[in-house]
């Protein structure tokens, strides 16, 4: 039986860093159990060595060790090298090798600001199941937050359902919303049940797939606009998670909060937080030193 | 004097018609894409259960999120007032009303003539609506007849974290993971959208006679954590989804209390 194509599935990644060697260097890391995905980054003193990025499992212990293994995949790396982990998101008290748990607020302010530099005042994590705005200060140091965890309205796992009722894989999802002559009217229901009923009453009419989804991505920026206006947006503002991946909704939210918002293609922008977690680990494990 | 009330829901479109205040037929249909077509399937349906003629029919009223998809009418009434108002001719005594329908919830306070002196509305979260229980049947795999009574076969208290609908499918897919019995997670279903409704009823505050319309007074399951969330046993009409069309058919006719 041929299997059902599954949509949503987003590209999972790996990464290793050609240009460093980790023998002989403090070896730390941040593993980032989240409620759609997992990442683990490690660090060689402080610098950004490995990271790997894949969906959570069933079982967050089970998805946390999946990620580290990965990214220790061809390294040498044993979990014997880690000298010291922080767990950080919505499973980080079920990190079995970890020495501490961190909540994801702070590790992506961290991570944030290791990222996109110093200069970076807000940012916008766009995750699975929940969205936060942060504020923070050129250390990456938390200064205020809001954040929606309770609606799925402007969190990537909406995004998911879309791709999967258009039929769509959710890589291509921001390319084809901007493949339009005219932007639409955007989605009106707020809730992502109601939004599918909407969207298929769209396209009963008639409208192509890529007018469907620029009405849906469209809806998602005034979303997150609602939820910036609330803490407001101090420059320079910068996203992380897997929907800053969406050029769909970022070009559409850049033009609703009228600044530019910083990319990155360097690193996949959905370690944010994992990397934040390393980064304390790096300095929980000197200070332990000293 | 013949009345028609029709009630244009989000799912299914209810005909109820009047002779003097005496119900003579009432009709169901699904809405589906065509809801102008659906319309006049319910309203043919029922004229040829009352053996009467559109021409015969003195007044019709509709409402609902459709009201205006009616194929005709001659004046349209909030659902709130024809909820309430209906409510109120099957129970006298009712001055709170819940309505839980496929895509929105409501609570309603009124006096002894139907009118509304407070009311409140969800339509913007399927998590307090028909929807949910829809998901989770979908979920759960298990028919949506048949949710409500497995709850009550439920063995323990297991709490839902989730509060979104899409959150909440998630959240029974790691419940099937850790063995929970389906009966406990249809309960843990009706306790968490028993929650959301009791919520949005404590905004406008409630008397004892509480009486629960809509489709999803059907589902004994919610009815139960409904009952233990308020703290008092709602009153259950039969027929509880044509309580909205019962009520514009009323106000058609003029009915403002009493028999």
């Amino acid at each position: 039986m041929a299997e059902k194509v599954e949509l949503w599935r987003w590209t999972e990644s790996r990464w290793t860093n050609p240009d460093l060697d980790w023998k002989g260097k403090v070896i730390t890391s941040g593993v980032d159990v989240g409620s759609v995905s997992s990442q683990a980054v490690i660090l060689a003193d402080g610098k950004l060595y490995a990271y790997s990025n894949m969906r959570t499992g069933s079982d967050s212990p089970d998805s946390a060790m999946k990620a580290i293994n990965w990214a220790m995949e061809d390294t040498g790396l044993t979990l014997k090298d880690l000298v010291y982990t922080v767990g950080t998101g919505y499973g980080r008290v079920n990190v079995p090798f970890s020495q501490r748990a961190i909540t994801e607020i702070a590790c992506h302010a961290r991570g944030g600001n290791y990222m996109y530099g110093p200069s970076v005042r807000t940012i916008l994590d766009m995750g699975g199941q929940d969205c936060k705005a942060i504020h923070c200060d050129e250390k990456g140091k938390v200064t205020n937050f809001l954040m929606n965890d309770k609606c799925a309205a402007g969190t990537g796992r909406g995004m998911e359902v879309f791709a999967d009722l258009l039929g769509v894989s959710i890589n291509d999802v921001g390319a084809l919303s901007l493949d339009i002559d005219e932007e639409p009217t955007p989605v009106s229901s707020t809730c992502v049940v109601y939004a599918k009923t909407e969207a298929t009453g769209l396209l009963r009419e008639g409208w192509p797939k890529n007018k469907v989804l620029a009405a849906y991505c469209s809806a998602m920026a005034h979303r997150i606009m609602t939820l910036l206006e609330r803490i407001g947006v101090e420059e320079d503002f910068a996203i992380t998670g897997g929907i800053a991946k969406n050029i769909g909704v970022i070009t559409r939210l850049e033009k609703e909060v009228g600044v530019t918002i910083m990319k990155t293609d360097k690193y996949d922008t959905q370690i944010a937080g994992a990397l934040g977690a390393a980064l304390f680990a790096k300095a929980l494990h000197d200070k332990g030193k000293k | 004097m013949i009345t028609l009330g029709i009630d244009l829901g989000a799912k299914n479109i209810k005909v109820v018609i009047l002779k003097d205040n005496k119900i003579i037929a009432k009709s169901n249909v699904l809405a589906g894409f065509e809801v102008d077509k659906s319309a006049q399937q319910a309203i043919d349906k029922a004229l040829k259960e009352a053996g009467v003629k559109k021409e015969d029919i003195d007044k019709t009223i509709s409402t609902g999120a459709g009201e205006k998809l009616a194929p005709f009418y001659d004046e349209t009434k909030s659902i709130v007032g024809c909820d309430s108002l209906g409510a109120v001719y099957l129970h006298p005594a009712a001055r709170s009303v819940i309505d839980v329908g496929a895509e929105e919830g409501r609570g309603m306070r009124c006096d002894e003539t139907g009118k509304i002196i407070d009311f409140e509305v969800n339509e913007k979260c399927a998590a307090g609506a028909g929807a949910f229980t829809e998901a989770m049947s979908r979920a759960l795999e298990v028919k949506l007849e048949e949710i409500g009574p497995l709850s009550l076969k439920a063995t323990e208290e297991i709490p839902m974290n989730a509060q979104c609908t899409v959150f909440a499918e998630s959240e029974v897919v790691s419940m099937v993971h850790n063995k929970v019995s389906k009966a406990n997670m249809a309960k843990a279903v009706h306790d968490a959208m028993a929650s959301r409704i009791t919520s949005m009823v404590r905004k406008i505050g409630f008397n004892k006679d509480v009486v629960l319309v809509g489709g999803v007074a059907n589902n004994v399951g919610f009815v139960d954590s409904l009952n233990k969330d308020l703290g008092l046993e709602v009153i259950v009409p039969k027929d509880p989804e044509y309580v909205g069309a019962l009520g514009a058919a009323l106000a058609a006719a003029g009915w403002k209390g009493g028999k």
